[in-house]
């Protein structure tokens, strides 16, 4: 079958909702599209543990603590089953690292940002992870089969990440002044970076349009973005705080918030590598991997002595195979 | 239920059990905190999630105990409670976090093993390792104790400690019969780390007293212990050990080596600094 | 003529990525796929997969990945290398021939609904 035959069966497959697998035929667009954005969901997980991570070992209560160790945790398992449907699509774990440590990859922005108190860790469930779920919830109705699956059981996983942030920010806002300033602070620094967390405007979006036809998205970015403030504009209201915009406003007509303009020359910038943490993350990363280059390769080296062995006394002494089920 | 798992007569007794129930709760404690510290640095995903399974294990521990603590302490009279826990406290304030969060450096219980710094990867193996091969022998026999709360939570360990012991030593065999600097990297894990192991097999009074173990039992325990860490050992292709030679002592009667104090420094700033403050 | 079974390793899909991507290191853990059986009496689900160096850590980090919320009670895994896949192209080759055997279904039978326990 020729090229322009499989393209339009592959359409039609994707139109009558059936899922793409790994084996499929698939244009290569379609592949490479998958590859950056799943890959790119992977590495922020991943660098995603590192901002909360560093409050691990500072968190005020034992029960503080283990929330916050089984949150990161969850995130290292997050990005794991990520790399594992993106390694579906004929890439490996290795090279998307590299890509990571080089540069190539982007990660989302949001964890370029410091988290300097511990309301950030409240801050950080409620908003980011908000932003998050937003955008994942419609990713487990994703066209690629491993995609999707992933995330359905990331997204199942992830409830109990925004509902501990949420209570964090109550138990502050319920505190003493200073835990009150605390959670406001909080609020404003990552309010806008949580917006910005949907991607570019519609209009500056170089992917959306491709990846809506290819059911790899299913909505804009604008259009969670305004679900995102709508849902926020009354949560907020349960912690007596403010979101940090003068121009959020219930719109009656559009039944939709207004909110102010967002400041793209700062997303791009911290996208470009000039966010407050975007080194500082990266080579922490990259410090993680180098450190644990020895450890692997002596892993690998045991297990090829182990399997030489193993081999020779196989040979020696055949046994009947019967079925493990 | 307190009336039945501790003697309410002798305060000594009661010095006894309090302190014995911290130093187990310190140990939990402060070995969660240092595995915790790999989280986001691990060597591979896989193993990162592994360490932090297993930190999430120590801080539960950790967490039954000392809430077990703040029960007992609330049925003593208030001037012994807190001479017991050797800090300042109004008494109906005290509780699991209290307990991990006001206390100083010198009313901590634990080994000075488990306060040491990570290191690399090896060192961390054989911390948890050695660690966790003594908690294994040393619950087998505190499930039997006649605290009944205390054997449950020795119990529920049992089976913590079990996977720790599998993980931890399976690495050790990986990285001693792995590549040349991996055995390099576990040989100088032992070199260092190795002053520090006899502090557990020399009871203080406390875990006398409160353990009800006699010699014979304490001197299986080391036996045991010697044994399953050289068998390891051997599989890795590394050189068995002794207790013959001097060791490092003091932490299980609070004086510690100075990581301690800056562990509590990290862990406690916020407690701290906001008194009266829920989380 | 169609071939049945071809061997496919599991990513193995023909030509790469027109040199975007940067070059495998020969040197990363195998890939492992991870079956659950998520309670006794069912069968084992393939759930995902993960990268370890040996059989016994690969059951282990299944453990610490997979089962977290206690989503299971027996681990199986496979070194993706070992799963031989059909080929999707040979689907209708494979699969369609079994859609006029309607027969081999109960409901293809019609018989009196008084007619118990059949």
């Amino acid at each position: 079958m020729d090229t322009i035959t499989l393209a339009i069966q592959f359409q039609k497959k994707i139109d009558q909702d059936i899922k793409i697998e790994p084996r499929d035929w698939m244009p290569d667009e379609y592949r490479k599209t998958l590859i950056r954005q799943i890959s790119q969901h992977a590495h922020s997980e991943v660098v995603g543990m590192l901002p909360e991570g560093n409050w691990i070992t500072r968190a005020p209560s034992l029960r503080r603590k283990a929330i916050l160790l089984a949150k990161v945790q969850d995130e290292a398992g997050h990005g794991l089953y990520l790399y594992s449907a993106a390694e579906t699509l004929g890439i490996t774990r290795d090279e998307m690292y590299q890509q990571l440590h080089t540069n190539k990859a982007k990660y989302s922005s949001i964890f370029n940002y410091p988290t300097i108190s511990w309301a950030d860790m409240g801050a950080i469930g409620w908003l980011v992870d908000g932003a998050a779920i937003m955008n994942q919830v419609p990713l487990s109705r994703c066209s690629y089969g491993p995609y999707a699956r992933a995330m359905v059981r990331i997204c199942k996983e992830e409830s109990f990440h925004q509902r501990q942030g949420f209570e964090i920010l109550l138990t502050l806002s319920k505190g003493n002044k200073a835990q009150q300033k605390m959670c406001q602070d909080a609020i404003n620094r990552w309010w806008w970076p949580a917006l910005m967390m949907f991607g570019p405007s519609d209009n500056d979006s170089p992917h959306t349009a491709q990846s809506m036809q290819w059911k790899i998205k299913r909505f804009t970015n604008d259009e969670l973005r305004q679900k995102f403030v709508d849902v926020c504009a009354e949560q907020v209201k349960f912690l007596g705080m403010t979101l940090p915009d003068k121009d959020l406003k219930w719109n009656e007509a559009k039944q939709h918030y207004d909110f102010g303009p967002i400041n793209w020359d700062e997303f791009w910038n911290v996208v470009k590598g000039n966010g407050p943490c975007n080194k500082e993350r990266l080579s922490t990363r990259i410090q993680a991997w180098e450190n644990g280059a020895w450890v692997r390769e002596a892993a690998l080296a045991y297990e090829e002595k182990k399997a030489a062995r193993q081999y020779s006394y196989d040979t020696e002494n055949k046994t009947n195979q019967v079925p493990v089920s | 239920m307190n009336a039945e798992t501790i003697n309410l007569n002798p305060a000594s007794t009661n010095t006894m059990a309090i302190h014995a129930l911290l130093h187990l709760a310190d140990d939990s404690l402060i070995m969660g905190h240092r595995c915790s510290e790999w989280c986001g640095h691990g060597p591979i995903l896989e193993q990162d999630i592994a360490l932090t399974n297993i930190a999430l294990d120590f801080v539960g521990q950790s967490r039954h105990l000392y809430q077990y603590i703040a029960t007992q302490l609330q049925d003593i009279s208030n001037d012994v409670a807190l001479t017991l826990i050797d800090f300042d406290i109004l008494p109906e304030k005290i509780n699991e976090d209290s307990l991990a969060y006001l206390r100083d450096t010198h009313a901590f219980k634990n080994h000075l093993l488990v306060e040491l710094p990570n290191g690399d990867w090896a060192q961390t193996i054989l911390k948890i390792c050695s660690f966790s091969v003594y908690r294994f022998y040393l619950f087998q026999l505190l499930q039997k104790h006649t605290d009944l709360n205390l054997a449950g939570i020795a119990e529920k360990s049992l089976k913590e400690v079990q996977y720790h012991v599998k993980w931890s030593s399976e690495w050790i065999i990986r990285l001693g019969d792995g590549t040349h600097e991996s055995k390099s990297r576990m040989l100088q894990a032992i070199e260092f780390l190795w002053p520090y192991m006899g502090e557990m097999f020399e009871p203080v009074m406390y875990e006398k007293v409160y353990y009800h173990l006699d010699d014979v039992t304490y001197t299986s325990l080391k036996n045991n212990w010697l044994d399953k860490m050289n068998q390891i050992f051997e599989q890795a292709t590394l050189p068995t050990q002794s207790l013959n030679q001097w060791h490092q002592t003091g932490g299980k009667i609070g004086k510690h080596t100075e990581h301690l104090g800056y562990i509590l420094a990290e862990m406690q700033f916020l407690p701290r600094t906001f008194p009266n403050a829920i989380w | 003529m169609i071939t049945l079974f071809r061997k496919f390793l599991y990513g193995d899909y023909g030509e790469i990525e027109g040199g975007t991507l940067a070059t495998s290191s020969s040197r990363e853990w195998p890939l492992w796929e991870v079956f659950i059986r998520s309670k006794q009496g069912l069968d084992h689900k393939h759930v995902g997969s993960l990268h370890a160096a040996d059989a016994a850590m690969a059951i282990e980090n299944a453990r610490d990945v997979y089962t977290r919320r206690m989503e299971g009670v027996s681990i199986w895994v496979v070194e993706s290398k070992n799963i031989h896949a059909s080929n999707p192209d040979d689907a209708n080759a494979l699969y369609d021939p079994a859609n006029d055997k309607i027969y081999r279904h109960p409901t293809f039978y019609q018989l009196p609904d008084e007619l118990k326990y059949m």
